[in-house]
């Protein structure tokens, strides 16, 4: 009954005082709303980096040669086609495994002309990585073995070079060496800031001879399944560490890839998430500024209520419910707003944003805590307050 | 209260307020016996202490010294909440400024008393309509304090001084705000309570007229009982 009461008269005093309960709530409001926000787009943006390494296909593993860090000077490889050799042994299956030389070239078909990357791969890289073809055919064991000139090519380099025009059977320069177009990609967008629709798959013996090198830059392989993946990682490394013992290998797996950016990306949105919640502390502040100025002006009532019976906690509760209802209605609407605004960025604009429920829980918690933080203070003012002088007060 | 335990007793009670420092005292040594049913009236030309002997009276205050007992209990070492529980179960207040909450009806003000006594709001409801009755308001039981005279609000102040059934019900210049006219209508209904309710009464005030019709003066000055016309001679303070 007497929380009822309590409720009761938390409400009226906020409906009596309407412009200024909506303005310190704007506080609550604004800091709710940016958490979700924010949280919305650093998850939005998380699961569109992971979306990325996983359409790159499933269980993969890159062997490249040095280390992977950032701090380490890029190495030349030294690695060619005995060493693709023993890599398939290890990995007992031609199929998994595929390889990549590439190279910045200019090509050419017509007037039309273009900078992209050239790679020179295996017939098994549609296998290892998912490639969808629009148009064509991919590259063949023959056309690896036998070093044939042609090409297949990403959807923008076609679009660029050949217009509306079907490309396959079509002349294509690289380098200046003629080449045939036998199958084009379907478009595929970026992944990890590489553009994969911006360049040309060759056989990587074709590719040698125009660049005049035995190397191979990069082993892809195809994992059978993801639990033996560390361990064929550490199999392939070994072995090439075997045959070039002064060089060192890594390989790396998504796992790993999205572990280091799903840590940067997840300490971004807390940062994000933490200078969003200053402006929470700002709002709670203006809660308990706003519950100071309503103690003292019910300085009379809290007299009365205390003359006919009301204990000091009975009066402290009051208060209190009143802040915490300013700040969990704040709260409230800053949520509704909050993930209003998240899905329509994500609708509307390329920014990817994904509403977590435990955000929207969080800040709601949040400004509720709020509203205890800093109500307890004016409450217990009121509640102490000795009820002669409060009588007497004007 | 029943039996032989006095509404009200006071013995050698002092208070004293620290003023920047310095003591102040404001009562110095009452002792008086409030009886159930009396009907009182504590006159005395401000700062005389009448006002502090009020609070005291009404378990709104403590002394610094001596002994005050409210329906039969030492108020000495009690709580805040245990003072507020004091007050509800014993003592109904009417004030010179009504002290209604403006915002509510003549009806949830009455039952305001009964909120802090645990009672359900049925229960508040049916008990303040009755008390509103009581005092002639039962027309008005859903009007604001600011859609109705003086003179109703101190009756609504009345009943809800009495919607507890207090053991003493104290009341602080209730017709200094009041017309005469209005202000004799209001004593008449506290004469009436206390007559056909038994209800003791305590008045204060500085108006003499008021202060005759109580069977029993006390005079203050000085924080002292000048005169108590109740009592015999020794019993006044030194």
């Amino acid at each position: 009954m007497r929380f009822a009461e309590a409720w009761r008269v938390a409400l009226d005093a906020l409906r009596a005082n309407r412009l200024r309960s909506m303005l310190t709530m704007l506080g609550m409001v604004i800091g709710v709303g940016a958490v979700v926000i924010l949280v919305a787009l650093g998850t939005g943006t998380r699961d569109a980096v992971q979306a990325q390494v996983e359409g790159l296909g499933s269980n993969l593993l890159i062997v490249v040669p040095g280390q992977v860090n950032f701090n380490a000077a890029p190495t030349v490889s030294k690695l060619d086609r005995t060493d693709l050799d023993a890599v398939v042994k290890v990995v007992g299956d031609r199929d998994r495994v595929t390889v990549s030389l590439t190279s910045g070239e200019n090509v050419r078909a017509g007037n039309n002309a273009m900078f992209t990357s050239v790679l020179g791969v295996l017939e098994s890289t549609p296998k290892v990585f998912l490639r969808d073809l629009r148009t064509g055919t991919y590259l063949s064991r023959t056309d690896v073995d036998t070093g044939r000139r042609v090409a297949v090519l990403g959807d923008k380099v076609a679009r660029q070079l050949y217009g509306a025009r079907d490309p396959v059977g079509q002349q294509l320069s690289i380098a200046g060496v003629r080449f045939r177009v036998i199958g084009v990609f379907a478009p595929l967008g970026q992944s990890l800031g590489v553009d994969r629709d911006n360049e040309v798959h060759i056989p990587l013996t074709t590719a040698q001879r125009l660049i005049g090198t035995n190397r191979i830059d990069a082993f892809a392989v195809k994992a059978p399944d993801s639990d033996g993946i560390d361990s064929l990682g550490r199999d392939i490394v070994a072995e090439l560490h075997r045959r070039h013992p002064d060089d060192e290998f890594s390989a790396v797996t998504q796992g790993q890839i999205l572990g280091a950016l799903g840590e940067i990306l997840g300490v971004l949105t807390a940062v994000l998430a933490a200078i969003a919640g200053i402006s929470l502390l700002v709002g709670g502040v203006g809660v308990s500024n706003i519950m100071l100025v309503s103690v003292r002006e019910r300085t009379r009532e809290i007299g009365l209520r205390k003359a006919v019976g009301a204990r000091p906690r009975d009066i402290g509760l009051q208060f209190l419910l009143e802040a915490v209802l300013l700040t969990s209605v704040g709260g409230i609407l800053g949520i509704v707003i909050g993930v209003g605004v998240s899905l329509a960025v994500g609708a509307l604009s390329p920014v990817p944003a994904v509403v977590t429920w435990w955000s929207a829980v969080l800040a709601f918690g949040v400004s509720a805590g709020v509203g205890i933080a800093f109500g307890v203070v004016p409450a217990q003012r009121a509640g102490k307050l000795d009820p002669v002088v409060a009588l007497r007060t004007d | 209260m029943t039996g032989g335990v006095p509404a009200i007793e006071a013995v050698g009670v002092e208070r004293t307020y620290a003023l920047d420092g310095v003591d102040v005292p404001a009562l110095r040594g009452v002792t008086l016996t409030i009886a159930d049913g009396e009907y009182v009236a504590i006159v005395g030309p401000s700062g005389s202490g009448k006002s502090t002997l009020m609070h005291l009276l009404g378990g709104l205050d403590q002394p610094t010294a001596g002994t005050l007992r409210i329906g039969g209990r030492d108020v000495s070492g009690l709580d805040p909440g245990e003072m507020a529980h004091l007050r509800n179960a014993t003592i109904g207040f009417v004030f010179q400024a009504f002290h209604l909450l403006g915002r509510t009806s003549a009806l949830d003000n009455v039952a305001l008393p009964l909120v802090y006594r645990g009672l359900g709001a049925r229960q508040r409801r049916a008990r303040a309509a009755q008390m509103l009755e009581r005092v002639g308001l039962g027309h008005r039981m859903l009007h604001r304090p600011n859609q109705m005279s003086g003179g109703e609000q101190q009756r609504v102040a009345i009943a809800r001084a009495l919607v507890t059934e207090p053991v003493v019900l104290l009341a602080d210049e209730p017709t200094g705000n009041l017309d005469s006219a209005t202000g004799a209508a209001v004593l008449e209904l506290l004469e009436r309570l206390n007559t056909d309710e038994g209800v003791a009464v305590v008045l204060v005030t500085h108006d003499r007229e008021v202060a005759a019709r109580a069977r029993r003066q006390i005079v203050m000055r000085d924080g002292l009982v000048l005169s108590d016309s109740a009592a015999p001679a020794g019993e006044v303070a030194p």
